[in-house]
């Protein structure tokens, strides 16, 4: 058999050479999406300095709050659960916080995370939380910020960047409303 | 007259009072055993605890799911309702069987094409020893014009 032969469109040989194609290419995008999950996986939370999606949050009071509509504000957003222990550390000295800072430019949004609205809602009366705080539907929030747990926070800039992430329970009023002062700095 | 008119308004009001009862238990049904709320909380996979299904995860977050399931099978919700609800509320990764939408065909269709794929190569392979197996040309007869094979030949003739 010849190479001209062999090379004819249409011959076993050249199906076989597709066939060979394909299946590297299903296994190379296999691997790429693998590896990509695997990336993502890896990240981490979002960083200080990057510029997070906008999102929408529905409160359990019904009102809704678009963060692209509140670019030129600090916002504070929370992550927390009624059965997280470490949550109920700060969700008092959070509460003293919004009370100093709500007529001051500054936003505070509690996400609920994978939780029960009758235990959530217990959990916001037990604290005497007032700030605006609904769930994280589909959990499409937390997963934009690629939380690895809760309680963590993150606060936002007016320019709309992140300035301060904190991972884990704040120890102290002082620290949230340092973090805050600091991200209302130009 | 008015007597009549008194016990036909008194039954009435008793035949409705019992409609009324009726329906209300119809619609409230009996309690949800531990059972039935397993029976749908196996399906389903906390967020939080990786890896664990709802009906045997001990943490209070998974309670607190299973409640609500206890809560939604007592309200009449079927398990889909219920399941469907789930995936609202917490998003499509709380299923212990992924939908099959987007990237979650792959769970679906690679595995038996990776079977049949594997099949076909090891069929192919198989057939291609056999082939090679019984077309194998026997072998050449040493030839005579090799000057060892004379050599040896020498050897033997003498020899013997």
């Amino acid at each position: 058999m010849t190479e001209a032969q062999t090379n004819a469109p249409g011959s076993p040989g050249t199906g076989r050479r597709w066939g060979v194609v394909l299946v590297w290419l299903a296994v190379l995008g296999l691997l790429a999406i693998l590896g990509i999950g695997l990336i993502r996986s890896t990240q981490g939370p979002v960083g200080v300095g990057s510029k997070p999606d906008p999102f929408t949050l529905r409160t359990f009071d019904g009102v809704e709050y678009d963060t692209a509509e509140l670019v030129g504000q600090v916002v504070l957003i929370n992550f927390w659960a009624s059965w997280c222990k470490p949550c109920e550390q700060e969700a008092a000295e959070l509460e003293q916080a919004y009370q100093q800072f709500k007529d001051q430019g500054v936003v505070f949004l509690g996400v609920n995370y994978v939780d029960t609205e009758p235990e959530a809602r217990a959990y916001l009366e037990r604290f005497g939380i007032t700030y605006p705080n609904g769930p994280d539907l589909g959990t499409r929030i937390s997963q934009a910020f690629r939380i690895r747990g809760v309680p963590e926070t993150y606060i936002l800039g007016p320019d709309g960047r992140m300035a301060h992430v904190k991972i884990g329970p704040y120890t102290s009023l002082d620290e949230i409303v340092q973090a805050i002062r600091a991200a209302q700095a130009p | 007259m008015r007597t009549t008119i008194l016990a036909l308004m008194g039954l009435a009001i008793g035949a409705a009072a019992l409609l009324a009862l009726a329906g209300g238990a119809a619609a409230q049904g009996p309690a949800p055993s531990d059972d039935d709320v397993n029976a749908i909380a196996k399906g389903l996979y906390c967020p939080v605890c990786e890896n664990i299904p709802l009906d045997v995860c001990p943490t209070q977050a998974c309670a607190q799911w299973r409640e609500t399931i206890r809560l939604k099978l007592s309200e009449g919700w079927s398990e889909q309702q219920i399941k469907d609800y789930f995936v609202e509320q917490y998003g499509a990764r709380v299923l212990a069987t992924p939908p099959a939408k987007g990237l979650n065909w792959l769970v679906y269709v690679l595995p038996p094409v990776a079977f049949l794929a594997g099949a076909a190569l090891l069929f192919r392979t198989l057939r291609g020893w056999r082939r090679a197996a019984t077309t194998s040309t026997p072998a050449a007869p040493l030839a005579s014009d090799d000057p060892y094979v004379r050599r040896l030949e020498d050897e033997l003739r003498r020899q013997g």
